[in-house]
């Protein structure tokens, strides 16, 4: 078990470097670099840069230092001063722009997960042990179309939908006056007002994955010798299907979270910007046109980062809930 | 027999005219195909036959253990208490209810072939034997554990206090198997079905598994269905056998009835292919010509008609034979034995 704990803290580390690498290489991708662009932006406003000022500034930065020393200064200002540059479209640092974003997105993701769990682990089940039942057939055909339908589509119909029917535009995650406002109970209130519609957009593809996974598990589960033995012993149908296979049908259903994770982050992006919502996605989209290089590889280095670290927690998870895990190659 | 042997002769689980028929998409397949058995009180009854004869679906109806597609549609399986009136028949007992449920591992426990897969592999041991103590019994938390760790020590494991907080991919797999049968005897059963207890063991362990089925029911005085096909199984532990072909029993008996005197073309195949230490070096066994029929393609009048020695044309392929009584509890169906 501390062999696989090990290993696995070792691999997290790897990822994380491999994360930071790309998002530098991203950021480096365009033509031109920091001072072109700080140029560019003074130029627009009037002001000129001549040469030597340029090349002072690039060695201010350490811009003419080969690139693998660029990288080791902007990793340790990351670290050493959680420092992830500057946005040239905001004119602020990139931590400022992003933080509220971040929190959002982070919140919307999690309660999408709950959202998925919550309404996939009971239907699968539910179509698992009435396989053949008209409740399977219905939840498999509710399934594939949740599969089948992208989800910008979804949010654009239930937007139609609900301006229609309520006479109410759900975009974006706060009501106007919430929006810049600062934290407050009345705020939350809001959000979680508004969340629920993403959520449902977001969850939908989730759930329907979750479904056909927890359903094919649990089959496999409930045809094992030892459903037979708890029977046998005189357990209840319930309790013999909810202390045994269930909860070994469980284990992909967690290693599905830390892989839908991602999923839910950018494919948030078109979501995002159909329902306006304030998180990272939208604002990636918009980084990358405006070439806001630090914004757009700040916000990738802490997707990426939480994706790595949301499967390690899963892995957790799953050694907790599994013996099997705990003891392998001990 | 004298009248005074046939009262002691009262089973305690009585079998008839089972049937379980798998209703699949390729067409039903009638597994157990009209069975009667007899279980008598601390007796062992062997259950012999090959695989895919219906033994271990008909241990699994008498539990109304059998799943989708599978169907118990005939029969009485009568569970007999001290008086008539307690007598019980399972199949009129609702799935799953209460009342079958006490039965399930109360007055009947089983035991499997493969204790590896048996065993839930994400729950110690101990908590699936503390489990079924506390289903079948008023005892609190602790006083389970402690009686689960004197049954470990009753069935000889070593170590008992450590091997409850195992799992069952820990333990060799002679120790799941005396796991399984503390599990299966902790509730003190009136029946222990054994479905092929050794089979998934190395003939050491199978032995000591044996000795161990057979000190039990000295001890608790419980009656045990015991599943195998392997006859030096059956020669060893049964009082009783019923051989079984394609879903039926074709001969049964006491074990000496069955094993001296053989009246079953059958049966007088499966016994002389045990190699014994009188068939002469580098004699040849005799073999049981063909195969089991593909279980949709079963043969009519009697299953065995196509591979038996005594095949009688015009008759054993028109209808099964009738029972027929060679001595006090020795019945077999087979037509040269019908007049």
């Amino acid at each position: 078990m501390l062999n696989f704990l090990i290993r696995r803290t070792v691999f997290m580390f790897v990822a994380l470097f491999a994360v930071t690498v790309i998002s530098f290489f991203i950021i480096n991708l365009p033509k031109g670099d920091y001072v072109t662009a700080y140029i560019a932006q003074l130029q627009a406003t009037g002001s000129l840069v001549d040469a030597d000022e340029a090349s002072n500034l690039r060695k201010f930065y350490g811009l003419d230092r080969p690139l693998y020393i660029q990288y080791l200064k902007w990793i340790s200002q990351i670290v050493l001063e959680q420092n992830l540059g500057f946005s040239f479209e905001y004119n602020q640092p990139v931590t400022v722009v992003i933080a509220e974003r971040l929190l959002l997105t982070i919140i919307l993701a999690i309660a999408t997960i709950i959202f998925i769990w919550i309404f996939a682990i009971p239907i699968g089940i539910i179509s698992a042990v009435k396989q053949y039942s008209f409740w399977d057939y219905l939840f498999t055909f509710l399934g594939f179309i949740g599969l089948a339908i992208p989800d910008f589509m979804i949010a654009l119909i239930m937007m139609y939908l609900f301006f229609v029917w309520f006479d109410f535009s759900p975009g974006g995650l706060f009501s106007p006056e919430f929006s810049q406002a600062a934290w407050s109970y009345a705020r939350v209130m809001d959000l979680i007002e508004h969340m629920w519609i993403p959520i449902v957009v977001l969850g939908t593809a989730g759930t329907a994955q979750l479904i056909r996974i927890t359903r094919a598990n649990l089959l496999d589960e409930l045809a094992k010798p030892y459903v037979v033995t708890a029977r046998a012993k005189g357990l209840s149908e319930w309790k013999v299907i909810a202390k045994y296979p269930v909860r070994i049908a469980l284990n992909p259903a967690i290693s599905l979270t830390a892989y839908i994770l991602p999923f839910l982050i950018s494919g948030s992006v078109i979501v995002g910007v159909v329902l306006s919502l304030p998180t990272v996605g939208p604002m990636l989209v918009k980084a990358l046109v405006a070439q806001d290089m630090y914004l757009a590889g700040g916000i990738i280095l802490l997707v990426g980062f939480m994706t790595v670290i949301g499967t390690f927690i899963s892995d957790l998870l799953l050694l907790w809930i599994d013996p099997r895990i705990r003891f392998e190659g001990s | 027999m004298t009248t005074k042997n046939k009262l002691e002769k009262k089973s305690i689980l009585e079998v008839r005219g089972l049937k379980t028929y798998f209703y699949t998409t390729d067409g039903t397949v009638k597994a157990v195909d009209g069975v009667d058995l007899d279980v008598f009180p601390k007796k062992t009854l062997g259950i012999v036959g090959e695989s895919g004869c219906g033994k271990s679906i008909t241990t699994k109806s008498i539990l109304r253990l059998i799943d989708y597609p599978g169907r118990t549609i005939e029969g009485e399986v009568n569970l007999k208490g001290d008086t008539l009136k307690d007598s019980v028949d399972l199949l009129k007992l609702k799935q799953n209810g209460t009342e079958l449920r006490q039965i399930r591992g109360g007055r009947i426990s089983m035991i499997f072939q493969e204790p590896m897969t048996s065993f839930s592999p994400i729950h110690t041991i101990g908590n699936q034997i503390i489990e079924a103590i506390r289903l079948h019994s008023k005892l609190g938390k602790s006083e389970a554990l402690e009686f689960a760790e004197d049954w470990l020590i009753r069935v000889g494991m070593s170590n008992p206090s450590q091997r409850l907080k195992q799992y069952a991919f820990e333990l060799s797999g002679g120790q799941r198997q005396r796991a399984m049968i503390a599990m299966a005897l902790c509730t003190n059963p009136d029946i222990l079905i054994a479905d092929e207890p050794t089979t998934a063991l190395d003939v050491t362990t199978q032995a000591q598994v044996l000795d161990l089925l057979k000190e039990m029911q000295e001890k608790n005085g419980m009656s045990i269905i015991m599943i195998t096909h392997d006859l030096g199984v059956i020669a060893e532990l049964a009082d009783d056998v019923s051989v079984m072909y394609l879903g039926k029993v074709v001969e049964s008996g006491t074990i000496r009835q069955v094993f001296k005197n053989p009246k079953h073309p059958y049966t007088q195949a499966l016994l002389s292919s045990i190699p014994s230490l009188a068939t002469g070096h580098r004699e040849r066994l005799p073999i049981l010509t063909g195969t089991i029929p593909h279980p949709q393609a079963r043969p009519a009048g009697c299953p065995f008609n196509p591979r038996c020695k005594d095949f009688i044309e015009g008759t054993c392929e028109v209808s099964f034979p009738n029972q027929e009584i060679i001595e006090e509890g020795h019945l077999v169906n087979c037509h040269l034995y019908n007049k």
